[in-house]
Order: C-alpha cells, then structure tokens, then sequence
C-alpha cells in the first residue's frame, strides 16, 4: 500500500500536494502518514452512528509501533479538538467539518455528505500532522493510536465538562475586555480575519451557486442534443448535419459534468475549510483576548490594591509570560496559516480555471470537427455557379 | 409597369428603419405602433451603383395585408411567412414586449427577409400589387380591397369540411401535410428547450460576475495576493459580461429556425387548397353522376332509386308524357353544363398540382438550403463561444497563478 498519505486514492489535485509540501518550515521529511477511509455504519438500541478507519504510518521513536489502525467516530474528532484547543488557545487549529449540513440534506447518513466529511476530516488530521507543535501533541498520538476503551478512559481525564462551561460565561467577560487594549498589530489581524472571514463566506455562496448554475445547464442540454435526431427523421437531406449537432451537444454536455466534478472535488472544499477557518480564527482571537484581559484585571487590582501586594506581582508575572508566549505562538502561526492560506486558494483557483480551459478546449474540438465534416461534404457537392475563368 | 424589370438582379429592397408612432385607428382610439421605412433601389446594369427609387413607410398590418393577399390569389406557391406578431420562446432576459427596441429590430429584419424572399421569387416577384406596396405610399390598402380578393377566399369551414371528407386527393399532400404538421412541431420544441439552455447559460456567466466583485474587495486586504485578485477578477466580469452578445447572435439563429416554424403553415395552407378543389371536383362528379342516373331512369321509366318526385307521382298519380319530356330536358341540360363543368375543373385541378408541386420542390431546395446553413452558423457561434472562453480563462489562470 501506498506509504503516502496524499495517494492518488485521495481525490487532492497533484498542485495541491506540492503545496502541501512547499510550506513545511523544517527542512525534514515527512515522517507521519495519516489516512482516514472506510466509513461505517454501527447500529445500537439507543443510536446508529458512522466510524472511519484511520491508518496511521510513522518512523518516529515515540510511536511505539510502525503502523496503527483505528477506528473513529465524529464524537472523537470534536474531542480530539477540544484537546488542541485547550492545550495550544492561540494556535490556528484546523477546523473540523460542520457537525451538520443545513440546508440539502435531509438524511444525515447520506453519501455524498459521508464522502465530503471523510475527505474532511482526512484533511484535519493531515493538518495538525503537518502543524510543528500539533503534530506532537499527547492527545493527538493517543487519538491515532489508542484503542477504543483506551480511548475511552483516556478522555475521562482532564477537566470536566461542568468546569469548561464554567469558563465559558467568564470568558465572554473577559475577551471584551481585552479586546479595548489590543496591541496594534492584533487590531490589524483582527480586521483582516473580519474582512477575509466575509469574502470567503460570499466566495462559497458564489462557488455553490455556480455549480448549481452548471447542473441545470447540463440538464437541460441532455433534452437539447435529442430533438435534433428526432428531427433528423423527417429530413434526408439534413440527417448528417442534425445529427451531428445533436453528438457535438451530447459531448459538450458530458464536459461539463466533468467540470462540474472538478468544481466539487478542487474548489468548493477548499473553499469550505477556508469558511471554517475564519470562524477558527475569530475564536482564537477571542482567547488571546482573553489572555490578555486575565493579566489586564490582575494589574488593575494591583493598582488598586485590592489584595495582597505580593500575591499579585508574583501572579501577574506568570501572567506576563503567559500573554508573551499565546502572543508569539499566535504570531507565528498566523504567518504559517496566512502562507498557507495564499498558496491553498492560489492553487484552488488556478484549478478551477484549468478545468474552465480544458472544458471550452474539448467544447471546441468537437464543433470544429463536426464544422470541417459539413465543409468538406459542402465542397463534394457540384457547383451551381459558372466556373471561373482565369 | 414592366414585369420584366422586376427580379432581385435589379433592384435591392432593404427596411432600413424603424419608428414609433402614434395614431388614431379605426375605432377613433389613440394607438402607438411601429412604422417601418422600406427603401427601394434600383441597380444600373453596367455599373453596379444603386440608385434610390423609392422610399416609404408601412406598418406590419399592411404587410399582413399584403400577405392575405397573395394567399388568395396564389394558392398554388408557398407563400413566405411573416415575422412573428408577439415574441414567443422568450428566454427571462428577453421582453416579450412588441414595443422593446430588441424584438423591433428582429422585426425589421424579418420584415426585410419577407420581402426579399417574394422579391425573389418567380412568380409573386411580378405581383402588381406588390409593386405597388414598395412604390405607392397612400391608398395602397384602398387599390388591395378593390381587388376584391376578400371574397375570393376561401372560407375556413369550407376548407375544414373538405379536409375531412374528400376521399381521394393526390398522395404526396398528404404526405406533404404530414411532413409540415412534423415540421412545427420538433422546431417549436427545439426553440422552446433553447430559450430554456440560454436562460441556464446565461446564469453560469452571470454568477461568475460576482466574483469580480468580492475579488475586488478582498484584495485590498492582501499584500502580496491582492494584485492577482484584482485583475483576475477583471477577468471574471468580463467573463459575465461576454454572454450578452453570445446570446443575441443566437437570437438571430432562433429566428431563422423560426421562419420555417411559419413556413410549415404555408405549405399546409397549399394542401388544403388542393383538398377544397379536389373535394369539390368529387362533387361535382357525384352530382354529375346522379343527374345522369335520374335522366336514365326517366327515360326507361325504371325507378331504381328513391325520390321525392317519384313518391309524390305514386301517390298523386303519373305525370303526363309532357311533363316527363320537359324534366328530361331540364336534366340533360344540366348534365351537358356539369360535363363541361368537370372537365375544367379537372383540368384546373391537375394545372394546380402541377403548378404546386413545382413550387414545393423549390421550396424544398430551398428549405434545405437554408437550415443547412442555419444549422452551420450555429456550429460557427459555439466555436466563437469556445474561443473567447478560453481566452478570459487562460487570462483568469495566469492572474492566480501570480497570486
């Protein structure tokens, strides 16, 4: 089998790949080859629930085996980025596929929606892989690795869920606060995930829309090409011409089903993640908020003297580090995600006009092989004129 | 007039414009129409320059006139079909308003079209009363009445009854019928999934538009990216924009389909002169032949068939040798005319077949022709289409690529 886990088996675009490896900020090779597959349909009395296989390769020492296969289910993706989050607050972390689609599907067992979400969630493991601190995080080994009840007793650990809610209401407190004494460089960060967060929205709108555009079209032009061999039936003479119409309309038809599936494969999910993303990235910054506002309000008690002296330095220390490290890590992630950002869109867009180029190529073929047929038949027949005379 | 001047070698007839106007009609009531100019030109022989004959303005009920006209008095060729009175197979951008400046121009043209196509052809081209619609602007409509030729059609119901009951007419109309009836239909519905593929197509092209825009503005966000944005989204609106004119070309491809749409009820409307004569060729001889049968019976005094006078002689007693003379006379006279009758109708009849026949197959040769090209032409705008796609593509590719 193959070692890679951007095998042809997996519907990625040769560019994308290249991608894929250009932004690696460590001159290493790849040594953790993630693969998600085989989802599964499991029937209990109290649910019915789908798992998917996960395949993971590596050669590093910490892993105690070369080679690992698991099965999970969605519950633990949403775990396993829970963990990420918690651990790494102001780290970009990959988003995860919706947990459901909206509008369309009606049946959440679908396959379509089963086949995006695998190709989805392949491309959330294959992230926090390629991710320089993510890739080593405890949670995400013992997520590729553990077995199911190892799994289970691993997540009991940590704190509880009553706590983590506990910590919502205050955070929501505390990001507005830090938000008035954000850093200039977040502000600017800030306004350019608001903007980027709407234009990648409108940009999925428009990409569904268009498929959608292109699937009616296709439609109807599989009723179009047949009336012109019905007609072909009650003309002699023109029998060739509409016929040949009627193959050139047939095959145009099937070009754009072919550009509508590299829309769908190429396109849309790029775009979709992007959409993910941003809503990621607003999270992120609310957490640095956060962080910051956390040591904002011990200063402030300080200033106050609200408690004891040196209880407080000692904590606003620590929580000096604390805001310096989530300000660097954000920072730098923020370069690798905007790098990588650039070259996915790049890549996505550059494919869709390809695919746009290919279709008006093959579209041409077609016509202008059927127009020289017409010619030529057109320079068999006789002349009606008088010959020239030279 | 000479009629021998009068082909489409020597002159060039063009509707050059198209006006609105208003008016009273007849009811007294204001009207806003459309008048069309039509300019006749006469070619010199030698020197191939055209010279203005003559230039007037008519409106479409008087080419509708005209056209009845010709109908009547030409029942044997297959009249050229006006363009259509309301728009019809109308895809959502196009207004099915007979006042949008779009459809007047289609009419202009099609007027043109009508009028060079009976210009051209060997027998209407001689008309007179064409002449004068292209050469007499006021009292033509008074010089087409008094030709009476309202009368001289013939009526629908008559046509209908003949339809369903002649018993023998020549084959290949009805064949020729069959083929028409054929004809409109897969051409109506040919138009009617087009007008639908426009409507499809125009909305894939029109959707890439708002790329252009979002492009635009997320570039002003992006340092490095914001360039290959911008232009690509240049690309994209003129994408959009291309399908306008892609579309008005098939218009013009949507016409010419739809001009044999209405020649279909042309060539029907020649069957059903040949049914109306050879049904009334068929009575004719049926009455012929029972006038003949009851002079027979008379004369030999056999009483095969039914009839009144014979009943009524039964019961109120014979008639006189005398009386039996005179009716005997009556009806040979009749039957001497109905003879005479028959033959000339019998000889209309295969003059009107003839003559009929000799215009389908034009017509056919035609027809033929003209889709061909037509068929061709419409090969031609999607290789255009095919081309200018992969050029705006092929500039969209390389902006990203630069991104």
């Amino acid at each position: 089998m193959d070692m890679n886990s951007f095998s042809p088996m997996m519907p990625t675009s040769p560019l994308s790949m290249i991608n894929q490896v250009k932004f690696e900020d460590e001159p290493d090779l790849k040594d953790l080859f993630i693969t998600v597959d085989e989802p599964e349909s499991h029937v209990t009395t109290i649910e019915t629930f789908i798992t998917y296989r996960i395949i993971t390769k590596t050669s590093r020492g910490e892993f105690d085996s070369s080679e690992f296969e698991v099965r999970r289910r969605y519950q633990d993706f949403l775990w396993l980025k829970g963990k990420l989050e918690e651990a790494h607050p102001t780290l970009i972390i990959p988003p995860l596929p919706e947990k459901f689609i909206v509008k369309g599907m009606v049946e959440r067992f679908n396959d379509d929606f089963i086949e995006t979400r695998r190709k989805a969630l392949h491309k959330f493991l294959n992230r926090i892989a390629d991710h320089p601190t993510l890739t080593f995080n405890e949670d995400f080994k013992v997520f590729l690795t553990a077995q199911a009840w190892e799994l289970s007793s691993h997540k009991k650990q940590g704190p509880g869920l009553l706590s983590r809610m506990g910590q919502t209401v205050r955070a929501v407190a505390l990001s507005m606060r830090g938000v008035k004494s954000r850093p200039e460089e977040f502000m600017e960060m800030n306004n350019f995930i608001e903007v980027f967060s709407q234009k990648i929205n409108l940009i999925d709108k428009i990409s569904q829309r268009i498929y959608k555009e292109e699937r009616e079209y296709s439609d109807e032009m599989k009723e179009y090409g047949p009336i012109h061999i019905l007609w072909s039936a009650s003309e002699e003479d023109l029998v060739d011409t509409l016929k040949g119409i009627a193959s050139c309309i047939d095959k145009c038809c099937k070009a754009t089903e072919k550009r509508m599936s590299g829309l769908s494969e190429a396109l849309l999910p790029v775009v979709h993640e992007y959409v993910l993303y941003s809503e990621m990235l607003m999270g992120v910054m609310k957490r640095r908020d956060q962080i910051q506002a956390e040591l904002d309000s011990k200063v402030e008690a300080l200033t106050n003297k609200k408690a004891d002296t040196d209880l407080l330095t000692e904590e606003i220390g620590k929580l000096e580090d604390k805001v310096e490290c989530a300000n660097n890590a954000l920072k730098a992630d923020w370069e690798r995600w905007r790098h990588n950002m650039q070259n996915d869109i790049k890549s996505a867009f550059t494919d869709m006009a390809e695919e746009n180029i290919h279709y008006y190529e093959q579209c041409l073929a077609t016509w202008e092989s059927f127009l020289a047929s017409q010619t030529d038949l057109h320079m068999e027949e006789p002349s009606e004129d008088k010959p020239e005379s030279h | 007039m000479t009629e021998n001047n009068f082909g489409l070698k020597k002159i060039e007839i063009s509707v050059s414009e198209a006006e609105k106007r208003t008016g009273r009609n007849a009811m007294n009531m204001q009207e806003t129409y459309t008048a069309y100019l039509i300019e006749t030109r006469s070619v010199e022989h030698t020197d191939g320059q055209s010279v203005l004959t003559d230039s007037l303005w008519r409106r479409y009920s008087e080419f509708e006139l005209l056209r009845n006209y010709l109908l009547v008095y030409y029942p044997h060729v297959v009249v050229p079909p006006l363009p259509e009175k309301r728009a019809e197979f109308v895809w959502h951008k196009l207004s099915a308003d007979n006042m949008d400046p779009d459809f007047v121009e289609r009419r202009r043209i099609g007027l043109e079209n009508f009028l060079l196509r009976v210009a051209s052809h060997p027998i209407l081209c001689r008309d007179k009363i064409f002449y004068l619609f292209l050469t007499q602007e006021g009292n033509w409509k008074e010089t087409v009445n008094e030709t009476g030729f309202q009368l001289k059609a013939d009526s629908r119901l008559k046509a209908l009854n003949a339809t369903f009951r002649v018993k023998n007419p020549d084959k290949r109309f009805t064949e020729l019928k069959h083929y028409s009836d054929e004809l409109q239909s897969v051409i109506s519905h040919l138009l009617r999934v087009r007008a639908r593929v426009a409507d499809r197509l125009y909305g894939v092209y029109k959707v890439h538009g708002n790329y252009g825009r979002v492009f635009s503005e997320w570039s002003a966000i992006e340092k490095e990216m914001g360039d290959g944005l911008q232009s690509a989204g240049h690309h994209m609106d003129v994408y959009a924009s291309s399908i306008d004119d892609i579309l008005e070309d098939e218009e013009h491809y949507a016409d010419q389909l739809k001009e044999y749409l209405f020649y279909a009820e042309a060539l029907r409307a020649v069957c059903r002169k040949h049914e109306l004569m050879q049904y009334d060729l068929e009575m004719a001889a049926q009455d012929l032949a029972s006038k003949k049968q009851q002079c027979e019976e008379l004369a030999t005094g056999t009483v095969r068939t039914f009839s009144l006078k014979g009943m009524t002689t039964k019961l109120f007693g014979q008639e006189t040798p005398e009386q039996r003379e005179a009716r005997i006379k009556v009806l040979e006279e009749q039957i001497n005319e109905g003879e005479q009758q028959l033959k000339s109708k019998n000889l209309e009849g295969r003059e009107f077949v003839k003559n009929a026949w000799a215009d389908i197959e034009r017509f056919k040769e035609q027809k033929n022709h003209d889709l061909k090209e037509a068929l061709i032409s419409y090969a031609v705008m999607q290789i255009s289409m095919c081309k200018k796609g992969i050029q705006v593509w092929t500039n969209a590719k390389e902006c990203f690529s630069k991104m």
